[in-house]
């Protein structure tokens, strides 16, 4: 699977600071394109699972209101240096994005 | 003859045994995903039908969930959105943008030490209100902050 979704995981303390940044056109399926005056099908990223050492710490669920390329950031306590951050996504046309980093 | 239709009967058994194992997988991959996508409540166009989609009718204010988010933004294609909620034991964070088309934003759940916190960036149709709502011991609980926006990011 590509690494389409690129991780930075810092720690702070014993709580790790992680920030997703993903490369996604993320369509509302609401715009319509100026030129043709036609609807652009909907596009966006529904669902997001991260996990730390393969255990889930946020399982999210998105609309169309989130920006193109979207960030998600989010902390989780107990974390160690080394330890691994996996998260994939799943957009309503059901292709997948992924990536992961270690715990700096 | 004979040998002819012995064959097709026994491939005709492989075949449905095989679109039996399919299905069942289909179903097993289909169970592998912790929660289904929401679709009436991130189909909701007005924030009324997205909190009663959300069960989100009947929450309580708190000042606990702070929110931080530019009190004006030019861009309304990108606004960036911290929340953190202070309330013991929260569980899920919910977020919505009040007056866009598809009011709600995202809805996170946090386990095994995730904190109640996200960074998310935010498209806004016009100036509107954020209201997040916290889920912690059973209960529902909410607040909200005011974006101006200049552009629409619609």
């Amino acid at each position: 699977m590509a690494e389409t979704i690129k991780i930075r995981a810092t720690l702070q303390g014993d709580i790790v600071d992680v920030r997703a940044l993903m490369t996604h056109i993320m369509e509302t399926g609401l715009r319509k394109d100026p030129a043709s005056g036609q609807v652009v099908p909907a596009h966006f990223i529904r669902q997001l699972v991260a996990t730390l050492n393969g255990k889930t710490v946020v399982d999210a669920q998105w609309g169309p209101s989130v920006s193109k390329n979207p960030v998600l950031g989010f902390r989780v306590k107990g974390a160690r240096a080394g330890d691994r951050i996996v998260i994939k996504a799943t957009d309503n046309k059901g292709e997948t994005l992924s990536g992961e980093a270690s715990v700096a | 003859m004979d040998r002819f239709r012995r064959n097709f009967l026994n491939q005709l058994g492989a075949a449905g045994a095989l679109a039996v194992g399919m299905i069942t997988g289909l179903l097993r991959s289909g169970k592998a995903l912790a929660v289904e996508w929401n679709k009436t409540a991130f189909d909701s166009t007005t924030l009324a039908e997205a909190l009663k989609n959300m069960a989100g009718v009947g929450a309580t204010e708190s000042k606990d969930i702070l929110i931080k988010a530019p009190d004006h933004a030019e861009n309304g294609a990108v606004v960036q959105i911290e929340v953190t909620s202070n309330i013991q034991g929260t569980t899920s964070l919910v977020l919505l943008i009040e007056k866009n088309p598809r009011p709600l934003l995202a809805d996170l759940a946090f386990s095994n030490g995730a904190e109640s916190y996200t960074f998310l960036r935010a498209k806004f149709a016009e100036t509107s209100r954020i209201r997040v709502l916290a889920r912690a011991g059973g209960k529902t609980y909410f607040a909200t902050k005011e974006v101006s926006v200049t552009t629409s990011g619609c």
